[in-house]
């Protein structure tokens, strides 16, 4: 690190965790601060986690003292008392650790032009958790940002490691030139073990979250320290959790972990499993990052792990030392789930991690971030475009977009030239570009940041009076809460609550018992990547590899070849059955839940059309089953490649997915305002919801820059429609049908999950009557 | 005309708009318009659509055809604020000039709006009667005469095999008909909360026109 240091050089880092590599970023800093005085930033920190960046703060400052040297580090999120943040602008420290989203507050300050002229170095670490994602089209564009006043500054990223470092490389570059960056790679430390479960040998048929083995889990625990117990959803972390305290009999002291447990509940936890006071942490992907909380010894994933990159990085919780092995026992949930831990155990064998999709940044973030830039000081457009281009996501923003999200931004981009008077931004004679009104500037800071969190109510603990309450526990989303009334329980936090009262935004509950519902939260578990599922099918093509599988899973796979045939290395097989007076096509995609998804709206409903009456479907990360009152006789037209945009669009435009995307891209592009955390959604009269907008301007402007947005994004993450698309040309090419008798092996996992799928959008009016009818029989007297 | 109902004594005929048609009096009835509501978030920064005006007026007219009806009375709020009939954008200041001079236009003054439509035409007035029913902007709880009012933006939700379901509703008990919001950029409150409920005592029902056909909800 310090050789590429000391050519100036930008540079990325990738080691294992625990390889050191966040002191090693910093080491060239020290050594630069020691030889040569420094007076005011040298290098900026930006780390994913406000916790991460308290804890670089410890760890430095302990060197520091011991060395004796005169270097200040201060922290700068969203915790900092605003008399720090003024002092820090006015004499900033020579190390200044923050987040994307503080430091895009701190660039939006006519003080930052001067604040980060001198600055040297920019670290960004744990930057494979920014890549891809909204928030890191925020901090890529303040890279940009810092860059132009700061030209000199070197560019440092630290990673985990990652599939294709060159890539990322082009990410961090100014102007997206790899060349510039230097990769430095961190030698490997030992290879992890990595088992997978299977008591007695036996793997259940359905099921995806490996409650059953409860019992054997919690024998593992016992004989570790400390074992974190890594879940796929928030949901299932309070299920496993009370699984686990049912089978808890030395009351092995456990906790629970999850991104909406209060932040105080969390530190609370992280601070007993640091000191030692903890044996087992359920925990979701909100400790997949960073910080080192303890002496954890084994990692425990439940249920698949559905990337071999997101394995691994969670197998490195175990063990933060080189020189040892870390630990993981997956517990698949089916069978399915046996062969991708098997696969993604090999991929990890081999060295083989998943490439990140990079795609282009998302109009919406610029949107915002322009804003910020003109707040900070008056700036040309031309001059403006250059410096966005420069951040790698926007590299190919073409003059016209830009120039769309500029008109967007100052006057709400509307063909009806409606509000001249009240532009936001505004040209000057000179060509300048200015914001209106120091209130937006303050406006702009309230509600910047691109993480928009599901409307929430707050848990509290209290009686039901209003203004009266006690320790706050957490969030649950706003339409789980409207299910709930006085006197429900409902699991939270690992424990069962009834709810005493509501008051505003808050839920009052107290303890309680009996059968609790467990909450549902939005955006559920990741699909299995594109590299596991190929090598998914490549266990079921060798057959020499089956000998060495539990009984459960070897017979299941003989059966499987027996009965029909198992799926090729890359075509698709379609089964069909009768079964009860149903007819069943089950489809091998192995394309992910969401494409899968996909694919059983479009196939139903060219079924409908085709007059098979088909009646529903189900979807998982390998397959889609759907059933009709007719039989499929051949359904090669059914998987046709030629109209799926035509159809896609009607579906996507009729769906939530979308209105979901363009409340999303509102709230960032700053259309509308951020419901602010713990404040009361405002009155019915007060404040527009994102849907009644989104249906307007779908009628009257449907090619408004938020809704180009909404749809790129659902497109994107929603539907997954790439691989939907190479699904159904992989199909039209090598299409296997084969008719059996019965069910077959494979088709049962899915078969177990019919009947828990919620009915589509439409059928709200169908819905609607079926209440009415309900409500009327049960009120009739004779 | 198989969706109309009687309400103290008289035939009313609701249509999925939101605007209630009282054939007898030729009149129709709309709630809650909120017109220039966008553009009074556009003066503090938030620039939302501007087409709001447009769509409401738009499906106004379309109701007004449809019903036949030749008097037309705004039962408050139809401005989001004092100053929004100073905002409308020329075509829609136009377009509701015209109506006011073709219709025999009646504005109910709001808590939002006061007396500010007055500028546009049209006679203006705090509550008035027509036939057995008194017009009024908010229900007073205390009157027991037959009252068609707005104010509240009343909607039906229900949950139904997992699924969460909002429609914009008109609210009755005997003697009191609340209708819903009509402008297109109004929200809604819960037909069951409290606020709604003091202000529409006794038995309630939430009517819903949906497909064709009217739906009632007993409201609890």
């Amino acid at each position: 690190m310090l050789e590429v240091a000391g050519r100036g050089r930008h540079a990325l880092l990738t080691a294992p965790t625990g390889a050191g590599k966040t002191l090693a970023g910093f080491l060239p800093t020290l050594a630069d601060l020691v030889t040569t005085p420094h007076a005011g930033l040298h290098t900026l920190y930006i780390s994913p986690l406000k916790a991460l960046a308290v804890d670089v703060q410890r760890n430095l400052l302990t060197p520091i003292a011991e060395m004796g040297l005169d270097i200040t580090v201060e922290t700068r999120t969203g915790d900092t008392p605003s008399d720090r943040k003024a002092r820090q602008k006015a004499r900033p420290p020579q190390i200044l650790l923050t987040t994307p989203e503080s430091l895009a507050i701190l660039l939006s300050a006519p003080e930052s032009l001067t604040m980060m002229a001198g600055v040297r170095r920019v670290i960004i670490d744990e930057i494979h958790a920014f890549g891809t994602t909204k928030r890191g089209d925020q901090l890529s564009l303040c890279l940009a940002r810092l860059q132009k006043l700061a030209p000199a500054m070197q560019r440092v990223g630290l990673s985990a490691t990652i599939a294709d470092p060159e890539s990322w490389a082009g990410w961090l570059a100014p102007d997206a030139d790899a060349a510039a960056v230097e990769i430095v790679r961190a030698e490997a430390g030992v290879d992890p073990e990595i088992d997978i479960l299977a008591i007695d040998d036996r793997i259940p048929w359905g099921g995806h979250n490996g409650r059953y083995a409860a019992r054997a889990v919690m024998q593992q625990i016992a004989r570790s320290r400390l074992a974190i117990v890594f879940v796929n959803t928030r949901a299932v972390a309070e299920l496993v959790f009370r699984d686990l305290w049912a089978e808890n009999d030395e009351a092995l002291p456990i906790g629970i972990h999850h991104g909406s447990l209060a932040p105080e509940a969390r530190r609370k936890v992280e601070a007993a499993m640091a000191a030692g006071r903890l044996r087992a942490i359920v925990a979701t992907a909100s400790l997949d990052l960073g910080l080192d909380w303890g002496d954890v010894d084994l990692v425990i994933q439940m249920g698949a792990p559905k990337g071999a990159s997101r394995l691994l990085q969670r197998t490195g919780r175990a063990n933060h030392r080189m020189d040892e092995a870390s630990r993981c026992l997956i517990v698949p949930g089916n069978r399915f789930e046996y062969l991708e831990a098997l696969a993604a155990r090999d991929a990890v064998a081999a060295g083989e991690l998943d490439p990140d999709a990079f795609r282009p940044g998302g109009l919406d973030v610029l949107a915002q971030h322009v804003v910020g830039l003109v707040a900070a000081a008056p700036i040309h457009p031309d001059e403006l475009y250059a410096e966005v281009r420069s951040a790698a996501p926007y590299a190919g923003v073409t003059r016209d977009a830009f120039d769309r999200v500029l008109d967007y931004a100052a006057t709400g981009g509307y063909a009806l030239k409606a509000y001249e008077r009240y532009q936001r931004i505004v040209a000057g004679r000179d060509g300048l570009l200015r914001l209106r009104s120091a209130a937006l500037a303050r406006q702009w800071r309230m509600n910047s940041g691109t993480i928009v969190e599901a409307v929430a109510m707050n848990v509290v603990f209290g009686t039901g009076k209003p203004g009266r309450y006690g320790r706050k526990l957490g969030q649950v989303e706003e339409y789980f809460a409207g299910q709930l009334r006085v006197g429900d329980s409902f699991m939270f936090a690992g424990q069962t609550l009834e709810v005493t009262g509501f008051d505003g935004a808050d839920i009052h509950v107290r303890m309680g018992r009996g059968s609790p519902k467990v909450p549902v939260y939005a955006g559920g578990r990741m699909p299995m990547t594109t590299r596991l599922a190929a090598r998914v099918r490549g266990l079921m093509n060798a057959p020499a590899r089956w000998a060495a599988m539990p009984d459960d899973v070897r017979e299941w796979l003989e059966l499987q070849a027996r009965i029909s045939r198992l799926p090729g290395l890359d075509d698709v097989l379609v089964e069909t059955f009768a079964r009860d007076g149903r007819w069943y096509m089950a489809v091998y995609g192995f394309a992910g839940h969401p494409a899968h998804q996909t694919l059983g709206m479009l196939v139903t409903q060219r079924m409908e059309r085709a007059g098979l009456m088909p009646l529903g479907f189900v979807a998982s990360d390998y397959a889609m089953v759907c059933w009709s009152l007719e039989p499929v006789d051949d359904p090669r037209p059914l998987f046709d490649p030629t109209v799926l945009e035509d159809e896609l669009a009607d579906w996507l435009a009729a769906s939530p997915f979308l209105r979901r995307a363009f409340r999303e891209v509102a709230i960032i592009g700053g259309l509308i305002e951020r419901v602010q955390p713990g404040v009361q959604k405002s009155g019915k009269a007060m404040s527009v919801s994102a849907d009644l907008i989104y249906d307007v301007l779908r009628k009257h402007q449907p090619d408004h820059l938020l809704l180009t947005a909404a749809w790129t994004d659902a497109r994107g993450k929603l539907t997954d429609v790439a691989r939907l698309a190479d699904l159904l040309e992989q199909a039209h090419g090598r299409l296997t049908h084969v008719r059996t008798a019965h069910v077959t092996p494979l088709a049962v996992p899915s078969m177990l999950t019919i009947g828990r799928e919620r009915v589509g959008a439409e059928a709200d009016s169908a819905l609607l009557a079926e209440a009415e009818a309900l409500i009327a029989e049960a009120l009739r007297f004779d | 005309m198989d969706v109309a109902f009687s309400f103290a004594g008289e035939t009313l005929v609701p249509l999925a708009s939101g605007a209630l048609f009282w054939p007898a009096q030729a009149t129709l009835l709309v709630a809650d318009l909120h017109l220039e509501k966008a553009s009074h978030f556009a003066r503090k920064g938030w620039l939302l659509p501007p087409h709001a005006t447009a769509e409401t007026l738009a499906a106004l007219i379309d109701a007004v055809e449809a019903s036949g009806a030749t008097r037309l009375i705004c039962l408050g709020d139809s401005f989001h604020d004092q100053s929004g009939p100073d905002r409308l954008l020329p075509e829609a200041r136009s377009a509701l000039q015209l109506m006011t001079r073709n219709l025999d236009w009646w504005w109910i003054t709001g808590n939002h709006d006061e007396d500010a439509a007055a500028a546009l035409g049209g006679r203006v007035m705090t509550e008035t009667r027509l036939g057995p029913l008194v017009l009024r902007h908010e229900a007073d709880a205390g009157d027991r005469t037959p009252e068609l009012s707005g104010h509240f933006h009343p909607k039906l939700v229900i949950r139904q095999r997992g699924r969460h379901i909002a429609r914009r509703c008109f609210a009755r008990s005997a003697t009191k008909l609340i209708l819903p919001a009509f402008g297109a950029f109004t929200g809604g409150l819960d037909v069951a909360d409290p606020a709604l409920r003091a202000a529409l005592p006794g038995p309630a029902e939430a009517l819903v026109l949906d497909g064709g056909r009217l739906l009632r909800f007993p409201v609890v």
